[in-house]
């Protein structure tokens, strides 16, 4: 069992890494660490909170917080998914935040609620990787450090010595994943 | 599977709506319909069996809908996807 308080830190923590701020209402961050706890207690990982999860770790691995889609809806929207991560200018706005449209590809929501999900999870692992090889993935490194990411956009600021985003390049290289 | 009924003064449509129970866009979903005094129905789509959320899967595809929280179905119809509380009050006329 974890506690709330190790959840907050961590997420704390995660926030400062990436140069984002936590969801400015304390009511509805209080609630999504609680939130956070429930499913590190019930599933053994902190998947997010308003997404329906399996229980299995192959299937949810993409919706673990932070989530795979937390730094394009912020870049997008200015807010994570679940509102816990959010950019420093709609902090300042202090206008009221509504959901946003979900970004997890269709395919994968839908095996969460799937029964044969709890039979053999790694089954789903070769559909897991042609849905993830559909995205738009790049290689960037950051000019100030050479931190290297594999991802669609380079992250709002380098997590390693806080070069802003504009400080990453695209390496341009064929990469091969899979089979 | 598990619905709970909320009850409240305006019952003048039917709304019905798949929570999670950790969901912080759901809560401020239920709180808002409370708030505003409407009586509503719903159920925590996490704390169901495996053969309950297939059947919630069914339900919200036939009506053009995901698995995503909060959805609202509203006089068995209309759907809001996510907290949206404009789109609430238009449909509800609050």
């Amino acid at each position: 069992m974890t506690t709330l308080e190790a959840v907050r830190r961590r997420v704390e923590s995660d926030a400062r890494t990436y140069g984002y701020y936590l969801n400015p209402d304390s009511k509805f961050l209080a609630d999504l660490i609680e939130g956070l706890k429930t499913n590190e207690d019930r599933y053994g990982y902190p998947s997010c909170p308003c997404r329906l999860a399996s229980g299995k770790f192959v299937v949810d691995r993409d919706i673990i917080c932070p989530c795979d889609y937390r730094d394009p809806d912020v870049i997008e929207y200015g807010y994570c998914y679940c509102g816990l991560f959010v950019r420093k200018d709609i902090v300042e706005k202090k206008k009221p935040i509504q959901s946003i449209p979900e970004r997890r590809p269709r395919e994968k929501i839908a095996l969460a609620s799937k029964p044969q999900k709890m039979e053999k999870p790694t089954e789903f692992v070769p559909a897991l990787t042609a849905i993830h090889l559909k995205t738009k993935l790049k290689m960037w490194y950051c000019k100030q450090c050479g931190y290297v990411v594999f991802r669609e956009e380079p992250p709002y600021i380098c997590p390693i010595c806080k070069a802003k985003k504009e400080m990453f390049e695209e390496i341009r290289a064929t990469i091969y994943l899979g089979t | 599977m598990k619905i709970v009924k909320v009850n409240g003064r305006k019952r003048s449509h039917k709304v019905f709506m798949y929570a999670i129970s950790t969901c912080a866009w759901c809560k401020r979903t239920k709180q808002f319909l409370k708030d505003n005094n409407v009586e509503f129905e719903y159920v925590d789509v996490d704390l169901c069996n495996d053969e309950e959320q297939e059947k919630v899967e069914r339900e919200i595809s036939r009506r053009g809908g995901e698995l995503v929280f909060p959805t609202l179905i509203i006089d068995d119809k209309i759907l809001i996807m996510g907290y949206k509380a404009d789109k609430i009050s238009e449909a509800l006329r609050l």
